[in-house]
């Protein structure tokens, strides 16, 4: 009992955690760091295997991080007493330039490359072509072997990726577990981007905007799409519409909103400042989308379990009539639920300016089928009544853990669509069997 | 006993459920033309016995025979194809769908792939026509009483022509004269060949309709007598297991000032208009035939319904009910007559059912105290001795006694001043509805003001100090002094 009860808990815990091993092994691969650790390990063995002449040249190509590397092992050998003869960044034949300038100037002890650029075969020909070089050492970062999806750099990239279908998700559980559904949250993905970025740029100074108008200007864009979930709740309430029925309409409705607020083109004169809540990265190397989105699963889980909000959020959508013969305000639970919907799908859209630095009619376009299958995928019954915020985020990574693993092992687009809409279908069908095993119907 | 092989026979029925074992062992047997009681508490097994039969659940081991011939029950089909028909307390009806198409559900007559529509009219019609009673073949069956689905239900089994027809709790929906016209068709079935297992907590009828009982107790078979050979009291000890007492606990009534006082209540053609006071200390019983208005009546006190005209007052201040939320907090709380669709959520643990009209006080600051709302739990758990292995179980894997006790418990933590029982006991057994009995006492005993709705008229005369007879949403008559009354007086009242 205990255990298949913690099994039915967390069994989309061990499916993700079964992903990130299956894509860890499949992306083994070895690593050529360029990092700051790499710097100072080729700066270290440089001192230790060249003479006390120390001349040195630095040759990298151009892949990423190269540059970086190429700069700061420049520095921090002219830091550590080497003379550094030259730099070259870029292709065999800007390496080859150098060497025939340092040639023309005598010996070289030692050249400080990376493991790609250290197999060009200009290297393996250096003594004879250069032989005044003096045969220098090449001294290249060591290399090791480890998983391309466990880098560290990948695992950001999937939360960066996925917070903003996370954030929304937490809004759509709270819908769906009251037993509706908001298909709206796309469209106001749009809306919210738009109207942002349309009052900075109309009313907060344009691309001279302070911090204080963006923030206002963000704060009134997802007002707005509150405005447009408690609406949403009314009309569910009130006048006892489907919700599938009232939120498509909205969603036509905050599509069309969108599109005209735009006038139809993007709209991009905003600070580059703007950019800081998508893409930049403050406390601990964490991308600040990230950070807000671990914030708000932390207070929609607390909300969830432990208020009376919550429980009732919970009993509506388990049985509305005992709900409401309980005490339950019903109707005002359920616009709640909208509301925080829409909200978050309003922060979803500033979150989506900010790392795109613009405001755009077409953003967000299909995520309320994304953010439906996160919910789903992490256990909420589309019924009503049942499932849990953590479970959710465990869904949505799973989402994006299955997609990132499959661009890097290079499955092509059209592929990846078909596997993500077989695991949304297998993830249902796996709870539906387990929830076959665990419970059982009134036995008398 | 020993001619030809009985008709069915269940023999070693053994069915676990996760962390409950329901049957370890059953046998059963019925025969031609024989009506069967199968009596037992709640929690006995026999739902999950007729499941089996029914083909909804696979028994884990054990063996069952029709005609002496083994026979596979595995699913719904395998069932109907051995004649087997069960029609369950909760009916299985499409409510949009007419008395014909419900009757031909599965079973249609076609015509190359058409529904042949004449002919299942003349069919159906035949059928009742059999049964003796008319019945509109072209309403959809949510128009239809209570009384009339059942009678859709019988139908149907008489359609696919089943030899063995199970009924749980046939009569618990229906008012005493629609007991009496099923008992006549039952009698009809007989002598048609059909054998019929009856499951009833009505014991009275069982002695009416039963030729044989068998009694399950815990999973177990403990007796099968023939209805001659058995008394009441020897039934009922069978089913709990140890002696019985009276079956209404005694009672000093103390009845005080007016708490509860409505006038003119109207609402449609269901609640035309009813006034009536409840006191202090009083159970007020309201009595009548399904339909006359009753459970309309309370939910218009409670604010379950918008009310069309009509004044309420505890304790002689107006209250401006719009919604149950106004009503609890004034002090008035509702038990459903339905526990399933209105009074439990089935899918929550009955911690949280507990909790629900509870957290205004049980949480501070938006935040429940869910450490206080175990403890508040757990007391009325010993109180009332419900049965769960746990807080977090799950309310709809209880029994029906255990979850009207959860419900109870909900509303006494509540500590209301206005208590309203709609059908307490409904599906409950003996054992569990004596404490139910008990709790009311002590309720009415501490100054609350009880209406009790109840369709039992032993149970309307054993516990109330006062009814109220209802007819076609009016109080057609009051019996002041309810420990005097007669079941014919009321009757006479409710047919009014």
């Amino acid at each position: 009992m205990r255990n298949s009860r913690f099994l039915a808990d967390y069994g989309m815990v061990f499916v993700l955690l079964l992903l990130c091993a299956y894509f860890s092994v499949v992306t083994y691969k070895e690593q050529f760091p360029t990092g700051e650790s790499a710097v100072e390990q080729v700066v270290a063995s440089i001192h230790e295997q060249a003479g006390k002449t120390l001349r040195v040249l630095v040759i990298t190509g151009v892949q990423p991080g190269d540059t970086e590397f190429a700069d700061k092992l420049a520095r921090d050998l002219a830091a550590s007493g080497a003379q550094v003869l030259g730099v070259a960044k870029g292709e065999p034949k800007d390496a080859r330039e150098l060497l025939k300038i340092a040639a023309s100037g005598g010996k070289v002890d030692a050249i400080a490359t990376t493991q790609t650029a250290s197999e060009w075969v200009l290297f393996s020909d250096m003594n004879e072509d250069f032989p005044s070089l003096g045969a220098p050492r090449l001294i290249t970062p060591h290399s090791y072997r480890w998983p391309n999806f466990l880098k560290s750099e990948n695992l950001l990239n999937i939360a960066n990726q996925i917070a903003i279908i996370a954030i929304i998700a937490i809004g759509m559980t709270m819908v769906i577990v009251t037993g509706g559904i908001d298909l709206s949250v796309g469209s106001l993905i749009a809306l919210s981007s738009v109207l942002a970025t349309r009052f900075i740029r109309d009313y907060a100074g344009g691309t001279l905007a302070s911090p204080g108008g963006m923030v206002l200007a963000c704060l009134t864009a997802v007002l707005l799409c509150g405005v447009v979930g408690a609406f949403t709740g009314t009309m569910v309430t009130r006048f006892d519409i489907p919700p599938f029925i009232v939120t498509l309409s909205m969603m036509l409705v905050g599509g069309g909103e969108a599109y005209s607020w735009a006038k139809g083109e993007s709209i991009y004169q905003i600070p580059d400042s703007f950019i800081w809540l998508g893409r930049g990265a403050d406390l601990l190397h964490l991308p600040n989308a990230v950070v807000l989105m671990l914030v708000l699963y932390v207070l929609a889980h607390v909300l969830m379990s432990r208020t009376k909000l919550g429980r009732y959020l919970y009993a509506v959508g388990g049985n509305r009539e005992a709900a409401r013969l309980s005490g339950v305000p019903v109707r005002r639970v359920i616009v709640f639920a909208y509301v925080a919907s829409a909200i978050l799908a309003g922060v979803g859209g500033v979150i989506m300016a900010s790392q795109l630095k613009s405001g755009s009619s077409t953003y967000g376009k299909m995520y309320e089928l994304y953010v439906i299958a996160a919910v789903v995928v992490g256990g909420t019954s589309l019924s009503g009544g049942e499932g849990k915020i953590f479970g959710t985020l465990i869904g949505a990574f799973t989402i994006a853990v299955i997609q990132n693993g499959m661009n890097l092992t290079g499955v092509n687009a059209e592929n990846q669509l078909k596997v993500l809409g077989f695991v949304i279908l297998g993830a249902v069908l796996l709870d539906k069997i387990r929830r076959k095993e665990t419970s059982f119907t009134r036995h008398e | 006993m020993s001619e030809a092989a009985p008709l069915l026979e269940m023999r070693g029925i053994v069915k676990s459920f996760p962390g409950v074992q329901a049957l370890r062992g059953v046998d059963l047997s019925l025969h031609t033309g024989e009506v069967l009681a199968l009596l037992g508490e709640n929690g006995a097994g026999k739902s999950t016995l007729i499941k089996v039969l029914g083909g909804a659940h696979r028994a884990d081991e054990g063996a069952i025979q029709i005609d002496g011939r083994e026979t596979p029950f595995h699913s719904p089909q395998d069932s109907r194809r051995a004649g087997v028909a069960v029609i369950y307390q909760e009916f299985n009806l499409v409510p949009g769908l007419t008395a014909v198409e419900n009757i031909f559900l599965g079973q249609e007559v076609t015509h190359a792939g058409f529904i042949a529509q004449k002919q299942e009219r003349q069919r159906a019609a035949e059928i009742f026509k059999r049964l003796g009673v008319e019945m509109d073949l072209d309403a959809p069956c949510r128009l239809l009483t209570t009384a009339q689905q059942q009678l859709v239900e019988i139908a149907k089994a008489l359609a696919f022509d089943a030899r063995i027809i199970v009924m749980d709790e046939p009569s618990a929906a229906l008012t005493s004269h629609e007991v009496g016209r099923l008992f006549e068709i039952i009698r009809d079935l007989k002598r048609q060949g059909i054998g019929i297992i009856y499951i009833s907590h009505r014991l009275e009828e069982v002695f009416t309709i039963a030729d044989r009982v068998t009694v399950l107790r815990d999973g177990r078979n403990v007796g099968e007598l023939p209805i001659a050979q058995i008394t009441r009291n020897q039934m009922i000890e069978m089913m709990v297991g140890r002696e019985l007492k009276d079956e209404f606990p005694a009672r000093q009534s103390n009845i005080g000032a007016a708490r509860l006082e409505v006038s003119g209540l109207k609402r449609g053609r269901a609640v035309r208009d009813v006034s009536f006071t409840v006191r202090r200390g009083e159970i007020l019983a309201l009595t009548g035939l399904v339909g006359a208005g009753r459970t309309e009546t309370v939910r218009l006190i409670f604010g379950a319904d918008p009310r069309e005209a009509g004044e309420i007052r505890l304790d002689g201040k107006l209250l401006a009910l719009r919604s149950p939320r106004d009503a609890i907090a004034a002090g008035v709380g509702l038990l459903t007559e339905d526990r399933k669709l209105q009074g439990l959520v089935l899918g929550h643990s009955v911690r949280e059912n507990f909790g629900l009209p509870n957290l205004t006080w049980l949480s501070r600051g938006g935040f429940v105290d869910i450490l206080r709302e175990r403890e508040e739990f757990g007391r009325y758990v010993e109180q009332l001795k419900i049965k769960v292995p746990g807080q977090e179980q799950r309310a709809g894997n209880l029994s029906g006694g255990n979850q009207q006790k959860v419900v109870l418990a909900k509303w006494l933590a509540r500590n209301c001043d206005v208590l309203i029982f709609d059908e307490p006991t409904r599906g409950i057994d003996v054992g569990a509805k004596y404490e139910i009995y008990l709790l009311m006492n002590e309720l009415a005993a501490a100054g609350k003001a009880i209406i009790m709705i109840s369709s039992e008229l032993p149970e309307v005369l054993g516990m109330a100090d006062r009814i109220l007879v209802m007819h076609d949403g009016r109080v057609t008559g009051e019996i002041a002094d309810a420990h005097r009354a007669t079941q014919e007086e009321v009757m006479q009242l409710a047919v009014a």
